[in-house]
């Protein structure tokens, strides 16, 4: 729905041809295109601000090498400087203290530190094979401490058991001394959602802190959250030390850009993501992942590759002269596509990488993740000279071909009708001369290289 | 410095979500303290901005800036600042001060179609059901929600229809008894969860059978990416139909206002899937500025508008409200 990146910088990408080194009045347009994308992807402005200037000043008289348009070489110092942003480097939880290393969450209602505290605990335990006790301190909610105690009997870690009217920080230090007495390894220290502009429960999650000396104090952040996550991060990490970030709900389709506004703020690392809503549902986190999400890219990224490797004039051509054709895409190479994607992370992920005129086209051909098993259980299922001549198909082979996967009739008539049109899509693209759209392909459509 | 951007509590102080408790303050003053982060963060700058010179591209620049921030997002943005130009021209404003009026009143247009309260007269038992994202705050609302309803001298019946989170169940029923208001609800036993369509299924015959006025339905939070969970509320959807034809009557998603522009992103697959009849926007007492709320707005202007029915402005049972476009926007600008 969002003009990404690219579509944005495309156009602009255009103007810039011919010039044989970035200057700030031939890049400037197109840096507008990245403000917006960044703003649209949810970074904060104070941050994007900052970030352009880097840009820029990186960019600035870099001279434009090769084949690359300066369009491709501006592309590229964007990507580099939001890896660098992202700090590059993954980072590990720290448990290294004398046991029990408390973890303290805090964050915005609603943000998932309960369903993090879970998560994590469960983590823990299978990952560093840690004995894990699990506190809530969050005596506000109706039944956020009941939550707690059930995630912790699912994931079968311990749960310590809240007296009604207990005090946050009488929770806290009880805990405390009965995760020393059963030698609890970490003790994770789930606590209320609350708005930074919350002095008295600012104050309260404070106070937890000093007396739980603990050795992470994670800010929960929704990936989902727009431009106040650089204000609420401020506050968050004024009032408290924080050690590092989990992202949550990164399995939506947010751009997830308050990541970068979050890093920039607080300067610590992310060391988490909630890509689930099953216990299993986190991730060690991946700087570089992110940052190719929040450019909404996959496309750029294959800009980029272009960018760096310079393209081979002559593949370009033999995949052009393949697709020119349109008829000799046979259902080989609509197999070799699927699996290709499966190997990318699927349909959905695919999507992303396409260009957007492409990923237009293909939302006709209606193709879900679970669909691309069944498909090249279909294809496997057909002669090579029925794969290559799909026409060759009439009904006592379809249905031979339905028995062989183990489908219905109907799915093998549904999957030709997809592959057509996925023809259709090829025979679009290779009229009109789209050679340069091609060569920006490459490396997207695996299965034609 | 005209005064069109005087704020009364000239110093943007934290009071603000303290002081929302005094029963006697009406409710455009609640509302006001309730946003007073949003009218700190945006209105100020604006006035700041406004308070008067010449109008210039600077300015413009300025006010895009301003109401990206905001979270109203490029497309909301662009088209506020183009009503602003032609207002301009039209008018031949010159002065900076007078692009505030001007700014204000394109907001009202933008956001007046959005500003139609729920009658919940046209059916009994008027059967809500209540969507959302993971976090969005639909629980809590529905516990405002009872409240908001059992004032206005409706009988109100909760259903617990998310059964996969841990401990929702007790949640809905925690606000049950707060409000003193009957919750259906099934027991899920160790891995077996009991079926959201069921229970609320039953919620709706159980209404019919004591002749409750409101029945409310809780789900569970879900991501629109979730194709198998946005196939399951489908069918919650659907089965409600069958306890009551015509129900549920009011299908609402429930969005929290810290939400960036995957607001959009989130209506759209919702209405897709449901239906939509309106909107909650949550978690407007924060440090988020609600520009979404236009973001939205825009995105739908050439559609038929979806309306915000409630907005919550505060931690307190009372501080779920219905939305009024020019109280918004001048509590946004006092």
């Amino acid at each position: 729905m969002f003009d990404n990146l690219t579509s944005r910088l495309s156009g602009v990408i255009k103007t810039l041809r011919g010039e044989a080194r970035l200057t700030e009045n031939n890049i400037q347009e197109a840096l507008r295109e990245v403000r917006m994308a960044l703003l649209e992807a949810d970074v904060a402005l104070p941050v994007v601000k900052e970030f352009i200037a880097r840009v820029k000043e990186k960019a600035v008289g870099k001279e434009v090498i090769g084949s690359l348009s300066p369009g491709q070489a501006l592309v590229g110092v964007v990507h580099q400087e939001i890896i660098a942003l992202m700090g590059g480097e993954k980072a590990d939880i720290n448990l290294s203290t004398v046991p029990p290393a408390v973890i303290l969450m805090a964050g915005l209602q609603g943000a998932g530190k309960t369903t993090s505290s879970g998560k994590l605990a469960k983590w823990l335990m299978e990952n560093k094979k840690k004995k894990v006790l699990l506190v809530s301190c969050d005596i506000y909610r109706p039944a956020a401490i009941h939550q707690l105690g059930l995630l912790a009997s699912q994931i079968g870690a311990d749960f310590f058991p809240v007296q009604t009217g207990q005090q946050p920080k009488e929770i806290a230090s009880a805990a405390l001394s009965f995760a020393k007495t059963h030698f609890h390894d970490v003790m994770i220290v789930d606590t209320a959602g609350r708005l930074a502009i919350d002095e008295a429960m600012m104050k309260e999650i404070g106070e937890l802190e000093t007396l739980l000396k603990p050795i992470e104090t994670l800010f929960v952040v929704d990936a989902m959250q727009g431009q106040d996550a650089v204000n609420t991060a401020k506050a968050f990490a004024e009032a408290l030390p924080l050690t590092g970030v989990i992202l949550t709900k990164l399995d939506g389709d947010s751009r997830g850009g308050a990541a970068l506004s979050v890093l920039h703020v607080t300067g610590k690392p992310i060391k988490f993501a909630g890509v689930a809503e099953k216990l299993t549902g986190l991730e060690p986190f991946h700087p570089d992942r992110m940052a190719s999400r929040i450019l909404g890219m996959g496309d750029v990224l294959g800009l980029i590759e272009e960018a760096q490797r310079g393209v081979d004039q002559r593949e370009a051509e033999k995949l052009a002269k393949k697709m020119k054709s349109g008829k000799s895409f046979d259902l080989s190479d609509f197999k070799m596509q699927f699996q290709q994607m499966k190997n990318m992370g699927g349909m959905s992920a695919m999507m992303e990488k396409l260009p957007t005129q492409l990923s237009q086209a293909a939302q006709n051909v209606k193709i879900d993740d679970k669909v691309i098993g069944r498909t090249e259980a279909i294809i496997n299922a057909m002669t090579p000279q029925e794969r290559a001549k799909p026409e060759i198909l009439k009904a006592s082979r379809k249905r031979r071909i339905a028995a062989g996967a183990g489908v219905t009739v109907q799915e093998v008539n549904r999957l030709l009708a997809q592959f057509e049109q996925a023809q259709k899509m090829m025979k679009m693209m290779s009229k009109g001369g789209m050679t340069k759209m091609l060569r920006s392909m490459k490396g997207m459509l695996p299965g034609m290289r | 410095m005209p005064g069109f951007f005087k704020s009364k509590n000239s110093s943007g102080n934290n009071s603000v979500s303290v002081e929302s408790g005094p029963e006697s303050a009406n409710w455009t003053a609640r509302m006001r303290a309730g946003l007073s982060r949003t009218r700190d963060n945006l209105g100020k700058r604006i006035s700041g901005l406004l308070g008067g010179g010449k109008i210039d591209e600077t300015l413009y620049e300025e006010l895009e800036t301003i109401l990206l921030t905001a979270d109203t997002g490029v497309d909301a943005t662009n088209w506020l600042l183009d009503e602003l130009r032609r207002k301009v021209k039209r008018n031949n404003l010159t002065d900076a001060a007078q692009l505030k009026d001007a700014l204000q009143e394109a907001l009202i247009t933008l956001l007046e179609p959005l500003a139609q309260p729920l009658h919940t007269d046209t059916h009994k038992p008027f059967v809500i059901m209540l969507a959302g994202v993971n976090g969005a705050g639909k629980t809590t609302t529905i516990g405002k929600l009872a409240n908001h309803f059992q004032r206005q001298g409706n009988t109100v019946l909760l259903a617990a229809g998310d059964t996969f989170r841990a401990a929702a169940r007790e949640q809905l029923m925690a606000w049950g008894e707060r409000n003193r208001v009957a919750v259906v609800a099934q027991e899920s036993t160790g891995q077996q969860k009991a079926d959201p369509a069921a229970v609320i299924f039953d919620a709706v015959n159980a209404a019919k059978a004591r002749g409750t006025d409101i029945v409310l339905a809780d789900t569970a939070g879900r991501l629109a990416t979730q194709l198998h969970l946005m196939e399951e509320i489908k069918k919650v959807k659907r089965v409600i139909a069958k306890a009551e034809p015509g129900a549920p009557h009011e299908t609402l998603l429930v969005l929290d206002a810290n939400t960036g522009q995957n607001a959009i992103n989130q209506v759209t697959a919702f209405d897709d899937a449901l239906g939509l009849t309106g909107l909650i926007i949550t978690k407007l007492d924060g440090t988020a500025k609600g520009g979404v709320i236009a973001a939205i707005a825009r995105q739908r202007q050439q559609k038929s508008p979806l309306p915000i029915r409630f907005i919550g402005v505060g931690e307190g049972m009372d501080d779920l409200r219905p939305f009024v476009a020019s109280e918004f926007v001048e509590a946004l600008f006092d």
